[in-house]
């Protein structure tokens, strides 16, 4: 006979969590949009690979059996939703759970001096994603519950090991980085702008809230007022970029070809367009 | 102490194993008691070009685990008095190396050398995360190709992030060695330009070496170029480039095509 022998009580640690995720606000008619979607991934394959990512239905408002499908749609594309923001609905087991509480990140002390670099994941909205521009916003989650799932997440977002994105420290202000940006770096700075004196290799990321400046050459990604800031600019004194975005509009590399490649630029908003000029 | 030197790359392929023996013999043969050690483990080729691929007995691996002492595993060169090589298993795997034992054979190492070259592992795995870990100075081995260029600025990412000095907020100091580089070639722009190489990678250059056959042939051979053919374009690209990692303060000269030119020449006479 065996009888489980009382454990030493080890309490178990719950701990909150804040990060940053992607959201995905899809909106009729759903067959254009998957099709701006399927667009964007095809300019860059593998960019949703391993990242958490929201669904916000408070556009689309749709029905619990629509949800799955959509889910299983988005599935197929390697887009794993961890959770659903859809104000006053219920969903099923089977579905992802729904995100209550959920606070819009802001660049005031929503993530301050985060030391983990494995915590947060800044955002960068697109116009595919969602065409209001507007909705791009950056969701921070208070993960008190569905452990499960953002345990997921987090394995996914871990794996990428010494490429996973460096949160600046600091807690307001710029951010200045005076050594080249090298191929798999990821530079996230939720708090302002970004100055590089060197160059920006192709294959790294910046995210940035607020502007940001390369006194090098810019080959890489570059993501201006990710949070939402629509007057950030994005400045280079060369531009080879594969993507410059702000507040969630982009343009792609093969769109700049011939017009500001190789030359100094600036890239900001002009309505809901982004422009990129080159700077004399 | 002696300095640690590992010599890396991202892209396999571009003549690290060669350009470790190359450097190590230069050095070796200004008097400077240099050891190669060899951390390509499971692969074992720094001993072939060495030549010494027949006096292997213990290995990095028996070091480590401690069933060899270093003095044993250690090989002398016949050529070259001060120059020894420390070999790889081929048997075992990458895993079979720890950190710590790594950092105490480096030390070791320290101790005795003047110079420690790693040769290190393509790729940005443990392998070639461990060669790197102890060392005090970096060559970044790249070939004038995007791929390799790319591959090495990632390498630099890690060489900053990763190594023993980067975490103690130190730096370590890099150097790019554009190896395979034909003239010809970057003439006709079929290759990246040396101006576009460091363009991208931001790092001093140590030395420029022409594609020359007789680099494989004196690899194939088991003799480093600089000892074997020490007249050949390449050796002597090598040697400089010794020279400078000396601290000596050497112009690098950017081969051009003289074949080209003399084709032309005879061109004309046959004409």
């Amino acid at each position: 006979m065996t009888f489980a022998a009382p454990l030493e009580a080890k309490s178990i640690r719950f701990r909150a969590r804040s990060f940053v995720a992607f959201t995905l606000t899809p909106e009729a008619p759903m067959a254009e949009w998957l099709q701006g979607l399927d667009h964007w991934i095809g300019n860059s394959p593998g960019y949703f690979a391993g990242r958490p990512v929201l669904l916000d239905l408070n556009v689309l408002k749709p029905q619990p059996s629509e949800i799955a499908a959509l889910v299983a749609e988005l599935g197929t594309r390697g887009i794993r939703i961890y959770a659903i923001e859809l104000e006053g609905a219920s969903l099923g087991p089977d579905l992802p759970p729904l995100l209550v509480g959920a606070k819009e990140a802001t660049t005031d002390g929503l993530l301050p001096g985060r030391k983990g670099a494995d915590k947060a994941r800044a955002e960068v909205s697109d116009k595919a994603e969602q065409p209001e521009g507007s909705a791009g916003k950056g969701r921070a989650e208070n993960g008190k519950a569905d452990s499960g799932r953002i345990g997921e997440g987090k394995a996914g977002a871990s794996k990428a090991g010494e490429s996973e994105p460096q949160v600046s420290h600091y807690d307001s202000g710029t951010l200045m980085i005076k050594a080249p940006i090298r191929s798999g770096q990821a530079i996230m700075h939720p708090h302002g702008d970004v100055i590089v004196l060197g160059s920006v290799a192709s294959g790294s990321e910046i995210v940035a809230a607020g502007s940001i400046h390369v006194y090098g050459t810019l080959r890489g990604r570059a993501s201006a007022g990710a949070l939402g800031n629509t007057s950030a600019r994005i400045f280079c004194r060369r531009n080879e970029a594969e993507l410059l975005s702000v507040d969630g509009w982009y343009i792609t590399a093969e769109e700049m070809e011939g017009v500001s490649r190789g030359k100094p630029v600036q890239a900001f908003l002009d309505g809901d367009k982004l422009r990129v000029e080159t700077l004399s | 102490m002696g300095k640690v030197v590992v010599v890396t790359s991202g892209k396999g392929g571009v003549g690290k194993t060669t350009s470790t023996a190359a450097l190590g013999a230069a050095v070796a043969k200004t008097g400077k008691k240099v050891a190669l050690v060899d951390f390509d483990v499971g692969l074992r080729n720094l001993d072939l070009i060495m030549g010494a691929e027949r006096r292997v007995v213990f290995d990095l691996v028996n070091v480590i685990q401690g069933t060899a002492k270093l003095s044993q595993a250690l090989i002398r060169d016949k050529r070259v008095e001060t120059l020894f090589l420390l070999p790889a298993s081929q048997t075992r795997d990458k895993d079979a190396l720890t950190e710590e034992g790594v950092g105490e054979v480096i030390d070791k190492l320290r101790s005795v050398f003047d110079y420690v070259f790693c040769d290190s592992p393509a790729g940005i795995e443990r392998g070639a995360q461990l060669a790197m870990r102890f060392a005090d100075e970096a060559v970044i081995v790249t070939n004038p190709e995007v791929s390799s260029v790319r591959d090495s600025d990632r390498i630099i990412g890690l060489l900053d992030a990763r190594t023993m000095r980067a975490e103690q907020g130190e730096q370590i100091a890099k150097h790019v060695l554009v190896t395979r580089y034909d003239a010809a070639r970057a003439a006709r722009g079929e290759m990246l330009s040396i101006d576009d190489v460091l363009e991208i990678l931001s790092v001093p250059l140590l030395g420029i070496i022409p594609e020359s056959q007789d680099v494989l042939r004196a690899s194939n051979l088991g003799a480093p170029v600089t000892l074997s053919e020490p007249l050949n374009t390449a050796a002597k690209a090598y040697l400089d480039a010794a020279r400078r990692l000396e601290g000596e303060d050497l112009p690098v000269v950017v081969p051009f095509e003289r074949k080209g030119f003399l084709d032309r020449l005879l061109g004309r006479r046959a004409a």
